[in-house]
């Protein structure tokens, strides 16, 4: 893994200076999560009702972004949509850092055998397909926003498992928690006050990346058409359902694509700028 | 070496078992009664039980999953309830599409990464450096299925240079079998170029600091041959193990791909049995594809021992 925290930041931007693309992706992302949040009182028309006489017509002032192919308004859809992909894309990755967090800091600070079963427990997890094991379970459980959310959260413990078994590793070893050992401190309080700090940095910075990841693979499920269950709108199955259209009028996949592109996007570069900026193997150097 | 090999075999026995256990959980333990899939809403209460003890579903879960497990440990992974084919059967007949799909996105990934990562190791900081590494970074962000809609639209229905459906059996004409496979396998590379690039590159800046390719340069040695025969190879060690990484996670992973293009592989196969409730055939599906991800990373364990010594001794 010692590859993916790396170089992608010009050294310039890592510094001091976070520079412009990193503000420009958190306006992006500031944006449309207000966007999401506000949406039912932005004054746009309903993203389900269906206007058969005006189908895949062009931007016009009462559809800014157009209508779709039943004759659904796409600006209020795309940001509808947007609450679809935030809640699963923000809901999902905190539970991955809740459990994973504390099972990786938990085998990271025991060790021994706790350790060996966590770290055989997110080898197999990690030896299903992301997407497969999204796509069984979902056939099983049926389509819905929680069932989305809560496979998808699953799905995301071992990575944050590794992430903070790796940092606590690498702290478990300082100087300070030695000290605090050598006071008497209790392993609950070394946990919590002297570890927890220095872990949180670089989940909290892999969490984004996280959120990147599961916006992608939410879209990829309801673009197959099997995210959340119709007519409810999301950017995968805007994108999904556009591409029937792709001869015709491409724009109605282009514009979700690039509103999903920009967003996951954001929240990549915030979250590389972070994490190359909280890495402990940096921090010790 | 054989001890390091012992381990990794002997660690592989668990997680294989946790891997089986857990395809055998989702497929069991989670609401939804195989019978009532079967048989649909109409079946009578006789009907459904005789469905399930013909099934073994009345038996107690332990002894099911016993069952099964002895099954799978000699590849039998059941037969489909809806067409009655062999599940083992019917994957391996779709595995040549997916390994075909794999190996050309692989070729195609290599092709972008490798001249990239040397060009920008070398000239490391410059402005064609981070053009380079901005793209790749961009590239990461773009989901497969809309890269793959951008190759259609560009290449299919702007152009109509390829075809964006139409797959043709290997044996019914080279040409035409790759001319389906080029925008599928262009749509996977474009998301496995980045991070291969990134790889060897990070790899290749640090081999350029070492003292023996500042002796290759001093013996005045063409900077070709610094980079391609000196620095190359110690470098490509992180980029083999990527790309074998990479090549048990296409396995299954190239679902999106083979379902927008309409590929006949085991992706596709996987997404069928979703939408036609074939619940056997997606449980073996599901574990063939794990614990197929599972074997090939042991392998590039074990290669990337053999080819780096400093792995065996160190790190168990």
């Amino acid at each position: 893994m010692a590859a993916v925290d790396d170089i992608v930041v010009p050294a310039s931007a890592r510094g001091r200076r976070l520079g412009t693309a990193f503000w420009c992706a958190v306006v992006w992302i500031v944006a449309v999560v207000g966007a999401a949040l506000l949406a039912p009182w932005l004054g746009l028309p309903s993203p389900t009702d269906m206007d058969m006489l005006a189908t895949r017509a062009g931007p016009s002032a009462g559809h800014w972004l157009g209508t779709d192919g039943f004759g659904r308004d796409v600006a209020s859809r795309l940001v509808f949509g947007a609450r679809t992909s935030l809640t699963v894309g923000l809901i999902a990755p905190l539970i991955g850092l809740v459990i994973g967090g504390a099972a990786g800091m938990l085998a990271g600070y025991f060790r021994g055998r706790f350790d060996t079963c966590v770290v055989g427990g997110v080898d197999v997890l990690l030896a299903f397909p992301p997407l497969v094991l999204a796509l069984a379970v979902t056939a099983y459980l049926g389509q819905s926003l929680i069932n989305m959310t809560l496979i998808l959260g699953i799905l995301g413990i071992p990575a944050f498992t590794r992430v903070a078994r790796a940092t606590t590793l690498v702290f478990a070893q300082r100087e300070f928690v030695t000290a605090a050992r050598a006071l008497g401190a209790t392993h609950t309080r070394i946990l919590l006050h002297e570890l927890l700090p220095n872990v949180m940095l670089p989940l909290a910075a892999f969490l984004l990346v996280a959120i990147a990841v599961t916006i992608v693979v939410e879209g990829s499920l309801s673009f197959l058409g099997l995210g959340v269950p119709p007519p409810s709108p999301s950017w995968g199955s805007m994108i999904g359902e556009g591409r029937e259209s792709l001869e015709t009028a491409a724009w109605l996949a282009f514009t979700p694509a690039a509103v999903m592109f920009a967003t996951v996007l954001a929240f990549n570069l915030v979250g590389d700028i972070l994490r190359a900026m909280t890495d402990p193997h940096r921090a010790l150097h | 070496m054989i001890r390091f090999v012992g381990q990794r075999l002997l660690y592989l026995l668990p997680v294989l078992f946790g891997v089986a256990l857990l395809t055998f959980m989702i497929a069991s333990l989670l609401p939804g009664d195989l019978a009532y899939v079967l048989l649909g809403d109409q079946a009578t209460p006789e009907a459904l039980a005789a469905v399930r003890r013909d099934l073994g579903l009345d038996q107690p879960i332990l002894l099911r999953f016993a069952n099964w497990l002895g099954q799978v440990a000699q590849g039998d992974l059941g037969r489909s309830f809806r067409t009655g084919q062999s599940v083992m059967a019917s994957i391996v007949e779709r595995l040549p599409v997916s390994i075909e799909l794999m190996l050309l996105a692989q070729i195609g990934a290599m092709t972008f990464a490798i001249p990239t990562a040397i060009f920008c190791a070398v000239h490391q900081g410059g402005r064609l450096d981070r053009l380079a590494t901005s793209a790749a970074f961009g590239s990461l962000s773009v989901p497969t299925f809309l890269s793959a809609i951008l190759l259609i639209w560009l290449f299919a229905v702007q152009l109509e240079w390829l075809p964006a459906t139409g797959y043709v059996p290997l044996t019914e004409g080279v040409l035409d079998n790759l001319r389906g496979f080029v925008l599928p396998a262009l749509t996977l590379s474009i998301v496995e170029w980045p991070v291969l690039m990134r790889v060897l590159r990070s790899d290749m800046i640090a081999t350029l600091r070492e003292n023996y390719i500042a002796m290759a340069r001093a013996k005045g040695l063409t900077p070709a041959r610094i980079l391609l025969v000196h620095a190359l190879k110690p470098s490509s060690l992180t980029l083999v193990t990527v790309a074998g990484i990479n090549i048990g996670r296409l396995l299954g992973g190239a679902l999106i791909v083979e379902q927008i293009f309409a590929l006949p592989g085991l992706g596709r196969h996987l997404v069928a049995s979703i939408f036609a409730r074939d619940l056997i055939m997606l449980q073996g599906a599901v574990l063939f594809v794990a614990v197929g991800f599972v074997l090939v990373n042991l392998a590039v364990d074990l290669i990337y021992a053999v080819l780096d010594p400093r792995i065996r001794r160190g790190r168990g």
